[in-house]
């Protein structure tokens, strides 16, 4: 999906004072990973917006980018570690799933399949996945500092309402753009007969993988919505099973 | 004349109606009180408490034996819409017993036409059909004539992602074993033999703790006791582990694995492992609390190890 979500828990932390106090060096190592995140993403915007004033195309420009891409998409993994040990409360199930389907657009899709890497929707979700990272990242950073700026704050829970559906539309783009590439060369595929007895389609993996994002996006887009309408109006949402 | 107990029954956001019950009145006997005056809701699918945040009162538990005074309120939560346990065990596991058996017939429409309602040239394919339809038979009639249930219902929920789980993997696992391009495993004959050896000992030994189980709980009780060995050699498992079924179980499907060399099957084996071990941990966890003599030495599910 374009964007990773969470509960707004960090600001949570900071708004009630019954919440246990983290230690030093847990904050120390937060602080440094949301910065460190915060400044990749940012390369990497500067590092696209140059590449396209100085050569007025976007051909090539994933290739620029792709090892600042994989290193920076990569490293998000390491979230998943923060939920699964409770230093942030996000469910590990809801970091992983958006983390994952990340990890798999960028490495199983744009740089398993060069012929797609030139197609404007790939720009198109790059694009839509750095500025959501800058904020999501910066947002995380001034909350640990205890100086949040309400336009991050604002930034942060609104630029999803747009940027999501953008995000979206570009991956299933790219992944559609890349079905008749996947289909031609057999890749990641295992036909019978083989010793395992097992056989793998990767063309038709795909089309579950696109056919996915229709019970799974808006499922995180009212997610998204109703965090915004907590954090920035106060409002008490009952999630339905309560 | 011995004082009477007053009941509000308190719905939210409802508000209440007024019952008179014998101090020796049980949980049960309101729940059915209940259902009489709110028809919809059974006495399956209510959750009567103290205390709107407190645990569920059980059936058994009696008026008087609780902290109530001359009246009591008790909090109601819908359980949601319930399915008996054996409506469940008998709907999934019959699935996987017809499903395999349509993809050993080949029926049409799932090879190529050419294949249809032919038979496979590999005898361990017939093997292996022979086992998994046993394996679910046996299933199917411990379900009407060994087990016994502690909890009468389930949420119906429940049986659409149980029978999703079973029949899926059997469908899958089928379309393998029985396809027209079936390799039978590497090492032949002698790899189909040990296999068969570990899926008979193992589907015995569960059998034979199942029939232990049955046999610490008298008939109508939901009483619970420590599970002991007993003459059976296949339950002597019980001094090493708590949930010797689960392990049974695992045996049973590890040798499935083997003897038909397949990565589904394999998967499927994973995936069930994983899952009983989280039952064993939660029902060791369960015995340890309950029983303060439990043997030290019983892991969950294997000797040792988990």
């Amino acid at each position: 999906m374009a964007s990773s979500e969470e509960d707004g828990t960090v600001e949570e932390k900071e708004n009630n004072n019954k919440k246990r106090t983290k230690s030093a060096l847990v904050t120390a190592w937060l602080t440094f990973y949301n910065i460190a995140m915060t400044a990749g993403w940012l390369v990497l915007a500067i590092t696209m917006m140059r590449f396209y004033i100085q050569r007025g195309t976007h051909k090539g420009l994933y290739r620029s980018i792709a090892r600042t891409l994989k290193f920076f998409q990569t490293f998000a993994l390491v979230e998943v570690g923060h939920c699964a040990i409770g230093i942030v409360k996000t469910s590990v199930i809801v970091n992983g799933v958006q983390v994952c389907s990340r990890i798999f657009m960028v490495w199983f899709v744009t740089n398993s399949i060069r012929q797609i890497q030139n197609e404007e929707s790939v720009i198109l979700f790059l694009v839509v996945w750095t500025v959501m990272e800058i904020s999501r990242y910066s947002y995380y950073t001034f909350s640990l500092l205890h100086h949040l700026p309400y336009f991050i704050k604002w930034a942060r829970y609104n630029f999803f309402i747009v940027l999501y559906p953008l995000g979206v539309a570009g991956e299933l783009l790219t992944i559609y753009a890349a079905l008749p590439f996947v289909r031609r060369s057999g890749m990641y595929s295992m036909r019978l007969p083989n010793k395992y007895n097992v056989s793998f389609d990767y063309y038709y993996c795909l089309i579950i993988v696109m056919l996915s994002y229709i019970p799974l996006f808006p499922q995180l887009y009212l997610h998204m919505l109703r965090q915004r309408r907590r954090v920035l109006h106060g409002e008490v949402i009952v999630e339905k099973d309560e | 004349n011995s004082s009477r107990l007053v009941l509000f029954v308190e719905i939210q956001p409802q508000h209440c109606k007024t019952n008179r019950v014998e101090p020796n009145a049980t949980i049960g006997e309101i729940k059915s009180m209940f259902h009489k005056s709110h028809p919809q809701w059974y006495p399956a699918r209510q959750s009567i408490r103290l205390d709107p945040k407190g645990k569920s009162l059980k059936d058994e538990d009696v008026l008087q034996h609780l902290p109530v005074g001359t009246t009591a309120t008790f909090y109601f939560r819908d359980l949601g819409a319930q399915i008996s346990w054996v409506t469940v065990f008998l709907t999934e596991y019959t699935g996987p017993l017809v499903i395999y058996l349509m993809f050993y017939f080949r029926v049409p429409f799932i090879y190529a036409s050419k294949y249809d309602f032919t038979t496979s040239k590999h005898w361990v394919v017939h093997l292996a059909c022979m086992c998994h339809s046993f394996h679910y038979v046996k299933r199917l009639l411990e379900t009407l004539f060994v087990h016994r249930f502690s909890h009468g219902t389930m949420p119906l929920r429940n049986i659409f992602k149980n029978c999703t789980y079973y029949w899926g993997f059997a469908a899958w696992m089928a379309y393998y074993i029985n396809h027209p391009l079936y390799t039978p495993p590497i090492y032949g004959e002698q790899q189909i033999r040990l296999a068969l050896i570990i899926f008979l000992f193992c589907q015995i030994g569960n059998f034979s703790i199942h029939i232990a189980l049955r046999n610490l709980r008298p008939p109508g009780s939901k009483t619970r006791k420590i599970p002991y060995p007993t003459k059976n050699p296949f339950t002597w498992i019980f001094l090493l582990v708590s949930c010797p079924n689960y392990t049974y179980e695992l045996g049973s499907w590890l040798g499935f694995t083997l003897m038909t060399q397949c990565l589904p099957v394999a998967f499927f084996t994973l995936v069930g492992f994983v899952q009983m071990t989280v039952w064993a941990k939660g029902k060791h966890r369960s015995y340890l609390k309950e029983f303060r003599d439990y043997p030290p030495l019983r892991s969950p599910i294997l000797p040792f190890i988990l």
